[in-house]
């Protein structure tokens, strides 16, 4: 039986029961923990709060569609030896200086116990999750070209972001504790809005509040408003020192919450639909 | 003490195995739990379940094995029956849902809805039948009726069996709900690529190959971009018996409109079986003939049938009276003709699977590979699209 730090959120990132459960599970197992849920509801903040938890460094590994699973472990740059072969810069014998750890390398070759994140791994092809499979398993793996393995003195704790964009292999998520972030209900919203803006007036927190999820409640939105765009909107609100938000009147500076024309002119006609405009 | 609720998430046809039951056993001896059922519940919930939407067999599962929640089955049969017989209180029904709603006798309903609670407490099955996920069932939240009885819904209170009642995640569960979006998640596995056209692309390895060959001169190698290249033909039924399915179909139709990783999308219309002609548009006009078609589009074509399948047996194997007289054969011999050109096809239908045998669906579903337009369908036809297992 072992201890371990248990994660419950930090100063500025609030957590719940079901989020401190899985990531103590992920913690205690040494498992890789999956996270998912809408876009905002702060998946990646999540790293780290963990890596401040732990007081460890994060390691991010931000995956795009053309990333392949071998530019996580290393990049052996075949094009710079090349170059200093024919232009005599640098030392071309020796492979180790072409060898470029990436992210997953680096935080297995790392001395200490640090944590990974692999951001949105959804975004890359339908392989890369599989081609994964082993290093995240063994935490470990081989430089073909100098025949060096590296070894994880300490396992990282690695926390993967997925917005669903693609399945994930079956054997993928069977290695993963999973969570999916639901969106947050106006109590806990209240509070994530409190520790961002702690010097908020009350009524104004409720009147942005109200009209935020009015705004999410809106039938047929594109892409609805999320964490991290009301965050910004009440900031913008500030700055601009707006005191007061009618819900009947067109809100200011929407553009930090809906991103999309087609939600924009959506809002619009809603609002030119409502009482207030009625001839 | 928690296998039985592990074969019960089996049963809710959530795959749990070995490798959950001992990682749950570890994190259990651990005592990650903190000795309380809601600390269990959300500690297996992360280790049991991998994808959002086993969420909701989870609940399902987790509220039937730890208290059944059956117990409070007299309190929704009688908030159904105030239900029914307050009729201000209905949704907004069409004349023909009405006239649907107030055929079915009051006491029948109540003895099908205890009947059906029944079922769940010796089955367990979840799916559509439980009462609440709706589906095609008279009662429920969500489903054929609109609005829905909303049964099953509790608010307060957050201990774990409640928090499982809850069932939150029912708008997660894949075997429900199809939207755009995930139609789109589920095409874009048809997608394959070729190199094609001209070199534009640089190919570094070989470049690099060709380079140390050369003694160290430089040889650029290029090659051809990645391109799409599926081809695939949709063809629609559409009036008649799929009019209910209809906001269906247009959702499958913008998912695979907006699927800009094939290199070519034909949508075609026909109205319950294709004899001898089909339509590029929803109105019937500008027919093309089914042997053009396939003369223009090679055996290399995905084809995808969306349809009920359900029509009259004289439909099926009868020849229209109304086609070319060139093109005179029965629905089932285009059908044939169709599937034996196109190596990959499929055929989808909205009709739940329970409603396929002894109609034309069996027969039609014995010339094409069948599946259920769902999510968990669609995902599996487009595998049969990839791989074609049968055949």
């Amino acid at each position: 039986m072992s201890t371990f730090t248990r994660f419950g959120g930090t100063e500025r990132y609030l957590t719940n029961e079901s989020l401190e459960a899985a990531v103590n599970a992920a913690l205690a197992l040494e498992r890789p923990l999956l996270v998912r849920g809408e876009p905002g509801t702060g998946k990646t903040l999540l790293a780290e709060a963990v890596a401040e938890t732990l007081s460890t460094r994060l390691i991010a590994w931000n995956v795009k569609s053309t990333t392949r699973a071998q530019d996580g472990l290393y990049v052996y740059d075949t094009v710079q030896r090349l170059y200093d072969s024919r232009f005599g810069d640098g030392d071309i014998r020796d492979i180790r200086h072409y060898i470029k750890l990436g992210p997953l390398g680096t935080a297995v070759g790392a001395p200490e116990r640090v944590v990974l994140l692999i951001d949105e791994i959804d975004k890359a092809d339908l392989e890369f999750p599989n081609d994964l499979l082993h290093e995240l398993d063994r935490m470990r793996f081989t430089i073909l070209e100098t025949g060096d393995e590296i070894v994880a003195k300490q396992r990282p704790v690695v926390i993967i972001t997925s917005n669903n964009e693609k399945e994930l292999p079956d054997a993928f998520l069977r290695r993963c504790v999973f969570h999916f972030i639901d969106f947050p209900d106006r109590d806990f919203m209240r509070r994530v809005v409190g520790v961002h803006h702690p010097d908020l007036d009350d009524a104004l927190v409720e009147q942005t509040l109200q009209a935020f999820f009015q705004l999410r409640t809106t039938r047929g939105l594109r892409k609805r408003p999320s964490t991290s765009e009301l965050i910004d909107w009440i900031a913008v609100l500030k700055k601009a020192g707006v005191a007061e938000v009618k819900l009947d009147r067109a809100l200011p500076f929407l553009g930090t919450l809906l991103k999309k024309e087609q939600d924009v002119a959506l809002y619009a006609d809603q609002l030119a639909g409502g009482k207030k405009y009625r001839s | 003490m928690f296998i039985e609720f592990l074969y019960e998430l089996r049963k809710n046809k959530v795959p749990v195995g070995m490798q959950e039951a001992v990682a749950l056993a570890r994190a259990l001896s651990i005592g990650l739990h903190d000795s309380s059922l809601e600390g269990f519940y959300f500690l297996a919930r992360s280790i049991l379940i991998h994808r959002e939407s086993h969420l909701d067999p989870f609940d399902v599962a987790f509220a039937a094995h730890f208290r059944g929640v059956h117990a409070d089955a007299k309190t929704i049969a009688d908030e159904l029956l105030s239900w029914l017989k307050d009729p201000a209180e209905r949704p907004k029904l069409t004349d023909e849902e009405r006239a649907l709603l107030e055929s079915l006798d009051l006491e029948e309903l109540q003895r099908r809805f205890d009947q059906r609670l029944m079922e769940q407490r010796e089955r367990h099955d979840g799916g559509n039948r439980w009462i609440g996920t709706g589906g095609t069932s008279p009662f429920g939240r969500g489903g054929v009726n609109p609005r829905g009885l909303r049964v099953g819904d509790f608010s307060g209170g957050r201990s774990a069996v409640k928090t499982a009642d809850a069932r939150a995640y029912q708008g997660y569960r894949s075997d429900v709900v199809l939207d755009v979006r995930q139609i789109e998640l589920a095409l874009r596995r048809l997608r394959a690529f070729a190199r094609e056209g001209s070199d534009r692309e640089l190919d570094l390895e070989e470049t690099i190959d060709r380079t140390a060959k050369n003694a160290g001169e430089l040889e650029i190698v290029t090659r051809p971009p990645r391109r799409p290249n599926t081809r695939v033909i949709l063809m629609m039924d559409v009036g008649g018996s799929m009019d209910p399915y209809a906001d269906m179909m247009s959702q499958l139709f913008t998912a695979a409109k907006r699927s800009t990783h094939w290199k070519e999308l034909r949508i075609y219309y026909f109205h319950n079986c294709v004899y001898g002609q089909v339509y590029p548009t929803e109105r019937f006009h500008d027919p093309v003939r089914v042997t053009d078609l396939v003369a223009e589009c090679g055996r290399h074509y995905k084809l995808v049938m969306v349809g009920d399948a359900l029509m009259a047996a004289w439909e099926l194997l009868g020849a229209p009276t109304l086609a070319a007289s060139e093109d005179a054969a029965s629905g089932v011999a285009w059908l044939l003709y169709l599937r034996e050109h196109y190596d990959r096809a499929v055929w989808l239908n909205p009709e739940p699977p329970r409603a396929w045998p002894g109609s034309t669906i069996e027969t039609i579903a014995s010339i094409f590979p069948m599946y259920e337009l769902t999510l968990d369908g669609l995902s599996d036809a487009v595998g049969e699209l990839v791989l074609g297992s049968r055949r």
